[in-house]
């Protein structure tokens, strides 16, 4: 494959003013990687300020409950700022570090990026913008809190959607404006590469982890490996561990909304087709003319119109399969992980747990149904109360 | 030789730079956009810039992102900018017509079609934003044998070396070059080392240089046309259209 490429995705379709920066984080990112110095401190830092490695949980009361598969949850949630993005925001931060950037950005939706973000900031002593969606600042205040508390600078964005999509726009007109100092902190799978490639890297902890202590603790591989998928960095962190074990089912959870043929809904691979944005070609939500749309989802964080370059490769090749979840659904999930296992997930999370619960019915009590539970839900009270009162009652599991 | 080459030809000979016009199609309507630029072409500038309005416009400052927007409000797609272009190739049979657009729209239209469309409207070129060296093959196999050609852009981060390498094989083109580290938008100052970029591109490329991204006022395209061969100016001409819709006599007074 052409370096930079999954098949016919990924790519750098960037301004050109962006294209001598891309090469310097591309040679600064490989001289890194091999070099064991960079890797133990990331190690270090996982474990002594994340608190890695994240334990494995045996949902032993919603598995009683579905009858079926066992699940068993990856808590991503029990990371130092509540999801898994802290993991690549350390790696980034170090590396911004190495190559002497003065100043970190980064782009966030449920802005659990952006407080990974900010932390990794205060943690190294730089300063930090986040751009935000105006709509996202509304819905995810508690997150626009913590970065402010952090010391990040939130700038709220009202164009287009005023989501994630318009964040990262404005993050990447900051970083052609500014590249010789700054250093954007992309936290997602997306972007132009080396980004895929390197967020990909500094997830994989996920996966790799959980692939040892499935074997530690169960004796066996997940029959299947599930995840919510936005732009989709935990999704690749965990499948990045399975990739070369056939027998494991990689299933992606890609945010359903209203339904996917209501239009109103974040589903890139299950509604999108083929297209170039934000510096890959990748499946996106378009029209026909090649507009972007805006994208719909009870959860910030899957309210996305992309999805990174290598899902698209692993949904083309069949590798991975990818399904829609709805709003109702999620919020369902929410409640059955709440009440079952005392465990108040992320909305994004509970797509990938409502895709468990419905698949553990159907299978045998030796499967193991593996979800990455990407971050915990105390940023999502007022948006699920609110969830709440504006539909229908969900049916209590 | 193409249009572009005749176009340059001839400033060259008049000892003067060419004058490249950007406007957003569709802002602030399909028929104030073909208006303005029939007025460029009659009435100084040399080349057209027919922008392409997109959703997510990341290499853009305020002024032409809001252009972009208002024109997709309308519903302005790219056959409303090629067959705009058509109109404008009757009344204005010499004056090179380039389609300035972001890639996934050119995508999304099919690029085959595109190139066909294009080629049939009377454009000579396309430039693409975010279609760097690394990419533009696949544009660029179903532009050149259709006749047309492509502009590279050049930014303040790259090399002579890789500015070079852009501009071979579009000796029929010119290089657009980026005067600064930002979105368009018009700036009071251009940045000091401006002129020697220029002189040093200049002697690097066998292909003529045009200099734009923040070019608002006379006296910068006066310094531009010291050392380049061309200047270019978008967001000062598509926030003349913000007052009335119309581009005065005073909006184009650039030489």
């Amino acid at each position: 494959m052409k370096k930079g490429h999954y098949g016919p995705y990924g790519g750098q379709y960037i301004a050109e003013t962006l294209m001598t920066p891309l090469r310097e984080l591309e040679a600064a990112y490989e001289e890194a990687k091999a070099d064991p110095a960079f890797q133990a401190e990331f190690r270090e830092i996982l474990r002594d300020y994340v608190g890695r490695e994240s334990p494995l949980t045996f949902a032993r009361r919603l598995t009683e409950r579905l009858g079926g598969a066992r699940i068993v949850l990856k808590r991503e949630d029990l990371n130092h700022t509540g999801a898994h993005k802290v993991n690549n925001t350390i790696g980034q931060a170090l590396l911004a570090r190495r190559m002497g950037k003065k100043r970190l950005i980064a782009e966030t939706g449920a802005g659990m990026h952006g407080v990974a973000t900010a932390t990794v900031a205060a943690l190294f002593g730089m300063p930090c913008e986040v751009y935000m969606g105006a709509t996202d600042v509304a819905r995810q205040a508690p997150n626009v809190a913590r970065m402010k508390m952090l010391g990040a600078t939130v700038h709220p964005i009202e164009e287009g959607g005023a989501t994630l999509k318009d964040a990262m726009n404005e993050a990447i007109r900051d970083w052609i404006a500014n590249c010789d100092d700054t250093f954007y902190v992309i936290g997602t799978v997306a972007g132009p590469h080396p980004y895929p490639a390197m967020v990909r890297d500094f997830q994989s902890v996920i996966g790799t982890e959980a692939r040892r202590q499935m074997l530690e603790k169960f004796g066996k591989l997940p029959d299947q490996a599930i995840a919510c998928v936005g732009g989709g960095s935990n999704a690749i962190g965990l499948f990045a561990g399975f990739l070369d074990d056939p027998g494991v089912r990689l299933v992606g959870v890609e945010a359903g909304g209203k339904g996917i043929a209501t239009g109103e809904h974040a589903a890139s691979i299950c509604g999108g087709r083929p297209g170039v944005l934000h510096g890959s070609k990748t499946y996106l939500l378009q029209t026909d003319d090649g507009q972007i749309l805006d994208t719909y989802s009870v959860s910030a964080g899957l309210d996305y119109p992309g999805v990174g370059p290598e899902h698209a490769y692993l949904a083309d090749t069949g590798r991975a399969e990818y399904v829609p979840v709805d709003d109702a659904e999620a919020v369902a999930a929410f409640d059955a992980l709440c009440r079952y296992e005392g465990i108040i997930p992320a909305l994004e999370s509970s797509h990938a747990v409502a895709e468990a619960i419905k698949r553990a019915p159907h299978l045998p009590g030796d499967a193991i149904l593996l979800v990455n539970l990407s971050g915990r839900g105390d940023k999502d009270m007022d948006n699920v109360l609110a969830w709440k009162a504006a539909n229908p009652p969900v049916p209590a599991l | 030789m193409n249009r572009i080459q005749n176009c340059f030809s001839r400033t060259r000979a008049a000892g003067r730079p060419a004058f490249v016009a950007y406007l957003t199609m569709g802002f602030p309507s399909l028929a104030a956009s073909e208006k303005a630029a029939d007025t460029l072409l009659s009435s100084g500038a040399d080349i057209l810039e027919l922008g392409v309005p997109f959703s997510d416009p990341v290499a853009d400052g305020a002024v032409i992102r809001a252009a972009a927007y208002a024109a997709l409000a309308q519903g302005v797609k790219l056959a409303d900018v090629l067959a705009l272009a058509a109109r404008l190739r009757a009344k204005h049979p010499d004056a090179p017509l380039v389609v300035f657009s972001y890639y996934n729209v050119l995508y999304a239209h099919g690029l085959e079609r595109f190139a066909d469309e294009a080629a049939a409207a009377g454009v000579d070129a396309v430039l693409v934003v975010d279609l760097p060296l690394e990419e533009r093959d696949e544009l660029l196999a179903v532009l050149r044998p259709r006749g047309l050609t492509f502009v590279p852009l050049v930014a303040p981060t790259t090399s002579v070396e890789r500015a070079a390498a852009s501009a071979k094989g579009l000796e029929d083109s010119f290089l657009y070059v980026i005067t600064v580290k930002g979105t368009t938008g018009a700036r009071a100052e251009l940045p000091p080392e401006l002129k020697d970029r220029l002189a040093t591109l200049r002697a690097a490329v066998d292909v003529p240089i045009a200099a734009g991204f923040g070019v608002s006022t006379r006296e910068q395209a006066a310094m531009i046309g010291e050392v380049a061969d061309g200047f270019v100016v978008g967001s000062a001409l598509v926030k003349a259209l913000e007052k009335d819709g119309t581009l005065h006599a005073e909006d184009l007074r650039y030489y």
